[in-house]
């Protein structure tokens, strides 16, 4: 006979250390839990609310600079290094866990018009208005040592932008043309020109490294292959290209940033047509730089705010601006991708958090479910209009708010006319041109 | 040797023939002939012309110069092609039709027409001619033989020229491309044999044109005679100042006069030392072999082509060719990234950095051949060691391990782990059962279990006869052997030792006579003949199928253990006894009391789904035997739903049930109460009663079907968006809210069931209502359903105590009443009394107006709840929802169904366990915290996905498990060069 006794075990109940968790025993019976759309509705519409409470992306303004900042660098191996270079030919590095100036050197006389770093981060190499390539140590001189260049190279014309190879010891300067450098030499060992004589920046692509991108003058984006003696493509737009960005995990994405307000996001092997436009600026952009992990960019425009775009959306997710923000001229990503970095024209870099609602600093297990729980949550709740409302809303200056109008405005006349002309003459006359073929002019081979 | 074969030059006309340059007198030599014969044949001009432009193209194609054309009355040479010598002379009568050729008489044959190429003009004739062509009238020149060595007609027409132009301009153009012609040619004699002629050109004749030659000879003979040599200076003279007319100075040929070429100044004869020497003269000596001579043939052609070499292209073209090349090589290049970037866009979970060092114990080498001696300590030891050869990076694996390392990747090696533990766990399992099976002695048990076989058996064969019908035969044919075996025997005959001490028993023992009742019973299905089961069989089918029902499912299906053994889906539902004890017993009661026991045996066993659809038919079967039976068994039906769903015998019900006492034995019913759940969740029959639907909504609230079939009866997009919602947001407080979705209660009802719900609306809605109230509160859960019945009785006493005076149903239905009033559309009367006829106090407006102007609406659509009783279903949008609804289908979803279902499944650890929430919350993209995320790397992705194919995962890993980094890390070739940057990098970043 078989006698039924209630047992425990103390196993399932009695925690080994006072530091553990209490053990909750729970029946997920769903009956007795009942209502669980709007519970979770509502945890979502909290975490919404929450997330908008806790955005506070600006972290930091280093100011030191004696003029409007016009370029930066990353350093390729330290996270807490910045380099910045200002309209003064004046180079700074910094360090960002102090937000404090580090080393400052005079590097050129007139702008410092580019500047990166070696793959390795020993040194760096720096452009300015006095034709001028030169390269410097990571390394502050020691005491008594005087600040020099380790090399510099003087050329015929201005240079305006330079990139460093990912792997070899190789950059490509552009200015009057594209030239590729080896460092131990001189002379490029390279040059690239198609019929253009001002280049405005120039880029390795950082997957397939033996490719370049450049922005020209003439409204174009050249395509080279370090290797092949010729370019390899040019597509002309509408307006002229301030800066590009190759997407560093997709080797044959890149997006430049555009007169014209907006960006387009190019298949390297479609030039005819952008993949996407991002549109959401209301002045020209003027840099931009892609995430590490190769899902958003972040881009600076004239119209002193920064964005921060979904690589696949036409729209940005998010807006900083502040009111003493000017003109932003250069951003960067930060290699962990929590951070960005933007040098403006009222000679500040500012540092902000490129997730504007995360907590910085370590998260305990526990924290950190609870936040991707949320993070779950909005994202499943992201189409209901509540949500959506809070989710969505940002604060804008108003002149940026209005002009935002105005173009919509303009936009949504444009696009009337067009339907009416349409309308009103023959069918099949007037082709329906779409948004991404509006912008590109013609792509030569 | 053919009249167009080169001639040799002579000295003196090397030079002149670079006077030919001079168009017009190329042009001049050529033109007089032609003027000639237009005089003399009275041809058209055209003609003329025609002949000319064939021989142009024939000699350009030949590379044949023309022969000079010959006049009636001139004396010719004849010779056929094959004939080595000429023949006598013959005259020339006339040209003939065709081209180039005459008419010539003479000879051996009196008249006969020949081709130009087999005439030969005899000198005698063509002295005269010669002398003529000084002559004034023009008309009268003889024609300056075309193909005449040009130095020679070129001295005629230097001596008068001038006179000729005026009529040659006609001609001029043809003629010029003609003279340029032979200039070309003669050139070409020229270089290829100058240095001999320099020599012999005087002295020696070549035999075959002798006389051609011997004619040349006598014109200029002629002209000497004539000036002397005070003539030939002068002549000379004029020739130098005619060269230095053409504009550019020309190099004068050095003369040579020793014969040097001829005779060496070694004694050794240089025969042929000026000739050129050919490609194919170099291959001479080789052998004759017939690629030799292939060769040569070759080199032969690549020496007669005239054609030029094309230009090459110009620099912008060469760059656009060069430029698209590359392009495409790049382009092509960089598509190889494509797969993984698709990969990347598709993959659940990306973590960075990509390149992320296994976290796992690291092998001792790897950590090794990072590591530097740093502290002094340190430094002194490596020291000893290398003094002392040490083997340092000595392999501390054995081969064995690393080839077993290599073998199995972690993840791999869990895996199948993972099954050859399920494999072991069901063969336990198997064992287990199989041993519990040995073990139970009962024979009713293994009686059923028989008899559980042969049922299985009879449905395979079933089967088989419709697939497969010679098969069945087969089948049949061993049936058939089995039964004559059977009758053959005496097993079950009663004649064993067994039957008889049990015969002697049976008289005193009840049990003895009902065992061996058994076995004769055994015998007679054993021996009956094998029929088509037929719908008379179908009584007794279900009924075994009930017994056998738990006992054999896993005998006869081995196959199908695996999954319920290790899903661990049990049959959850013990028989009820307590009904079971309140109705009788049906017939063949034997097996009735059978079952409870087995099924307590069995509890744990599984029904199978072929099993319960069995199950449905008999049920199906039995209701429409009720239907189609006395109208007193109508109530019947409700109460067997009622059971089924609330698996709950309402007292009151089972009395009704009790007064008919038929084949419906509530046993059964009983027992099938779970199958008639699943029944009642799969087909939605149970719609009529509140009660049910409002307990199927419950159930069935996750199921999508039903909502899809509710959006489709939607009548505007707004609804159906709106709707959408509903189902999500209402389906916790269905039956509280009056604005309970409409879609909930219409399901589709299959064609039988209609008559049926016809006769279910007779029902008193009165009893129906006052279950519904009670059921309402029923969780769903079965455990649960047990403990509260008690309370539930209480409950209602409670209830029907407290609203002992409340009618509600009946308010109910007023109230539902007033709603329909309401919904339906009113009548607008528009009459204007007084208008068009009198008015006032009393005075009614007259029929015909008021029905004139009386505006009728169209009725509404049939309301949704008009076939429900107890149900009001209130179709007026709720503002106070809508606010809370998503307006349209968002993006990634195609149906409203995906979009609700991903609503309605909640991800928070109130409804989930923990594993689940942390899959269903796992973040898209995961980054380390102080790590610098590198761009991806060629040598990881391309060349190692032939490594990474064998998981289904993206080379990113996907899922939160910790065990990826190091299943990646184990694939992927490390790189040291990067071990020591990203430990640098560590070193160097600080968290900030």
């Amino acid at each position: 006979m078989k006698v039924k006794v209630l047992c425990r075990n103390p196993d399932d109940y009695v925690r080994e250390t006072t530091k553990d968790i209490q053990r909750v025993p729970r029946n997920y019976d769903p009956s007795l839990h009942p209502f669980e759309v709007p519970r979770e509705f509502t945890r979502a519409l909290n975490a919404t609310k929450l997330e908008r409470v806790f955005a506070k992306p600006f972290l930091a303004s280093l100011d030191g600079h004696r003029d409007g900042v016009n370029c930066m660098a990353k350093h390729p191996t330290s996270l807490s290094t910045l380099l910045s270079g200002s309209c003064d030919g004046e180079v700074k590095m910094w360090n960002l866990t102090k937000r404090e100036c580090t080393r400052t050197l005079q590097a050129h006389e007139g702008f410092v018009r580019g500047m990166c770093t070696r793959f390795c981060g020993t040194s760096f190499f720096t452009v300015g208005d006095d034709k001028t390539i030169k390269q410097w140590k990571m390394e502050a001189p020691s005491y008594g040592e005087e600040e020099e260049p380790l090399t510099t190279i003087l050329g015929k014309a201005v240079y305006t932008g330079i990139d460093h190879h990912w792997k070899e010891g190789i950059f490509a300067t552009c200015g009057q043309q594209v030239d590729i450098w080896d460092e131990q030499k001189s002379s490029p060992i390279r040059t690239f020109s198609w019929g253009v004589d001002s280049f405005s920046s120039v880029r390795f692509n950082p997957v397939e490294t033996h490719l370049l991108a450049s922005c020209a003058s003439d409204r174009s984006i050249v395509l080279y292959d370090m290797r092949e003696a010729t370019p390899l493509k040019k597509v002309i737009m509408n307006l002229r290209s301030n800066t590009l960005c190759w997407n560093p995990m997709e080797a044959f994405h890149f997006t430049c940033a555009n007169e014209d307000y907006n960006l387009y996001t190019f298949d390297m092997r479609r030039l005819d047509i952008p993949k996407i436009v991002h549109m959401d600026h209301v002045s020209a952009v003027l840099d931009l730089d892609y995430s590490p992990t190769g899902t958003e960019f972040v881009s600076a425009s004239f119209d002193k705010t920064v964005r921060i775009f979904p690589k696949d959306h036409g729209h940005s997710r998010e807006v900083y601006h502040t009111k003493r923000m000017q003109h932003v001229i250069c951003v960067k990503w930060s290699s962990d991708n929590k951070y960005l970095l933007t040098g403006s024209d009222e000679m500040n870099i500012r540092l902000w958090k490129a997730n504007a609602s995360e907590k910085l600093g370590v998260l305990a297990p526990r924290e950190r479910a609870a936040m991707n729980y949320n993070d779950k949550l909005k994202e499943k709740f992201k189409h209901h209009p509540q949500v959506r409302r809070i989710a969505r809303h940002r604060h804008l200056p108003k002149t940026i708010f209005s002009q935002s109008k105005e173009l919509r405005v303009m936009k949504e006349a444009r696009r009337r006319k067009e339907r009416n002309v349409r309308k009103h003459s023959k069918p099949g006359s007037v082709p329906v041109v779409t948004e991404k073929q509006k912008h590109v002019l013609t792509v030569v081979k | 040797m053919c009249y167009w074969a080169t001639p040799k030059h002579r000295r003196e006309l090397a030079q002149l023939s670079c006077l030919s340059d001079d168009p017009y007198k190329a042009s001049h030599t050529a033109k007089e002939p032609q003027t000639e014969m237009a005089e003399q044949d009275c041809r058209g001009e055209k003609k003329q012309r025609c002949k000319a432009g064939t021989s142009r193209y024939f000699n350009k194609r030949q590379g044949a110069r023309n022969l000079p054309l010959l006049h009636p009355r001139d004396s010719v040479l004849l010779r056929i092609d094959s004939e080595p010598t000429w023949r006598g002379p013959a005259t020339v009568r006339g040209e003939s039709i065709t081209q180039w050729s005459y008419e010539v008489s003479g000879g051996d044959r009196v008249e006969m027409r020949q081709n130009r190429r087999h005439l030969q003009l005899l000198p005698s004739t063509a002295e005269p001619r010669a002398k003529a062509s000084f002559d004034p009238p023009p008309e009268q020149t003889p024609p300056a033989p075309e193909s005449s060595p040009g130095g020679l007609t070129i001295e005629y027409s230097s001596s008068f020229d001038i006179r000729h132009i005026g009529y040659t301009r006609g001609y001029q153009e043809e003629l010029a491309n003609m003279a340029k012609k032979r200039k070309a040619e003669k050139s070409r004699d020229k270089l290829k044999t100058s240095s001999k002629n320099l020599t012999v050109a005087q002295t020696e004749e070549d035999e075959d044109d002798g006389g051609l030659f011997k004619a040349d000879d006598t014109v200029i003979s002629a002209s000497e005679d004539e000036g002397g040599s005070d003539d030939e200076r002068k002549h000379r003279k004029l020739l130098d100042a005619i060269g230095s007319l053409g504009g550019k100075k020309r190099r004068k040929l050095a003369e040579r006069s020793e014969a040097s070429a001829q005779i060496s100044e070694f004694s050794v004869s240089a025969e042929g030392a000026g000739e050129k020497i050919t490609l194919g003269d170099l291959l001479g000596t080789l052998e004759q072999t017939s690629v030799i001579t292939k060769t040569k043939k070759q080199l032969k052609n690549l020496h007669n082509r005239r054609d030029t070499l094309e230009l090459p292209l110009s620099r912008q073209q060469t760059e656009k060719i060069q430029r698209e090349v590359a392009y495409g090589k790049t382009s092509k290049e960089v598509s190889s990234w494509q797969g993984v970037v698709v990969r990347n866009q598709k993959a659940d979970q990306l973590v960075f950095p990509l390149n992320q060092e296994p976290s796992g114990p690291k092998r001792v080498e790897q950590v090794v051949a990072g590591w530097k001696a740093q502290t002094p300590l340190e430094l002194e030891i490596f020291n000893l060691l290398h003094m002392n050869k040490q083997p340092v990076h000595d392999p501390v694996l054995t081969p064995a391990e690393e080839a077993s390392l290599k073998a199995m990747s972690l993840d791999e090696a869990k895996i199948r782990r993972a099954e050859l533990q399920k494999a072991r766990a069901l063969q336990s399992y198997y064992e287990a059962k199989a041993k519990r099976d040995k073990k139970i002695k009962s024979k009713k048990y293994h009686k059923v279990l028989k008899k559980a076989k042969r049922k299985e058996f009879l449905k395979e064969f079933e089967e088989m006869r419709k697939m497969d019908p010679t098969a069945a035969l087969e089948e049949l044919r061993k049936m058939e052997m089995a039964r004559m075996e059977e009758r053959m025997s005496l097993k079950h005959q009663n004649s064993g030792k067994w039957a008889r001490s049990r015969a002697i028993m049976a008289k005193y023992d009840n049990e003895a006579r009902k065992a061996m009742q058994q076995q004769l019973e055994v015998n007679k299905t054993l021996t009956q003949k094998l029929a088509v089961p037929s719908e008379s069989e179908d009584e007794e089918r279900p009924e075994e199928a009930a017994v056998a029902l738990p006992d054999f499912v896993n005998e006869a299906q081995p196959a199908d253990v695996t999954n319920p053994w290790m899903m661990g889906k049990l049959t959850a539902e013990p028989p009820e006894p307590a009904e079971s004890s309140d109705t009788e017993l049906p017939a063949g009661g034997v097996q009735q009391q059978e079952n409870p026991e087995d099924a307590t045996e069995e509890v744990e066993e599984v029904i199978d789904e072929e099993e319960v659809l069995l199950r449905e038919f008999e049920n199906r079967r039995k209701l429409r035997q009720t239907e189609n039976g006395e109208r007193d068994m109508v109530p019947v039906m409700p109460v067997e739903r009622e059971e089924i769903v609330t698996e709950r015998a309402a007292s009151e019900v089972v009395e009704i049930s009790d007064d008919d006492e038929d084949e419906v034995d509530e046993d059964e019913v009983s027992e099938f109460k779970s199958l008639f759940q699943n029944l009642a969740e799969k087909e939605q029959e149970a719609v009529m009663e509140v009660k049910t639907t409002i307990n199927a909504e419950g159930e069935d609230g996750e199921e999508p079907a039903l909502l899809d079939e509710g959006l489709t009866r939607l009548r505007t997009l707004e609804d159906l968006d709106h709707l959408s919602q509903d189902v999500s947001i209402e389906l916790d407080e269905p039956a509280t809210q009056s604005t309970a979705t409409p879609d909930l209660e219409e399901t589709t009802i299959p064609q039988p069931d209609k008559k049926k719900n016809q006769k279910k609306n007779m029902i008193d809605c009165n009893e129906v209502l006052t279950k519904e109230a009670k059921v309402i509160k029923i969780p769903m859960a079965p455990t649960a359903i047990e403990e509260e019945e008690e309370n539930e009785e209480e409950q209602k006493m409670i209830i029907k105590e407290a609203f002992a005076g409340d009618d509600v149903i009946s308010d109910f239905l007023k109230d539902k009443r007033k709603q329909e009033e309401a919904g339906n559309p009113k009548v607008v009367n528009l009459t204007l009394p007084g208008w068009g006829e009198w008015g006032g106090l009393g005075l009614k407006t007259s029929r015909h107006k008021r029905k004139r102007f009386r505006v009728k609406a169209d009725p509404p659509p049939p309301r949704r709840d008009n076939n429900l009783p107890s149900v009001i279903i209130s179709e007026k949008r709720n503002s106070s929802i809508a606010v809370h609804q998503v307006s349209q289908l968002p993006f990634p979803f195609e149906k409203p169904e995906q979009f609700e279902s991903c609503m309605r499944t909640p991800i928070g650890n109130t409804w989930n366990t923990q594993r689940t929430v942390q899959k269903l919350t796992a973040p898209k993209v995961i980054t380390q915290m102080g790590a610098i995320i590198e761009p991806i790397a060629k040598e990881d992705f391309i060349k190692g996905k032939t490594l990474t194919t064998t998981g289904k995962q993206p080379d990113i890993s996907l899922s939160a498990g910790k065990g990826q980094a190091t299943k990646r890390g184990s694939k992927r070739p490390q790189k040291k060069g990067h071990s020591k940057r990203s430990q640098l990098k560590r070193m160097k970043s600080k968290p900030k």
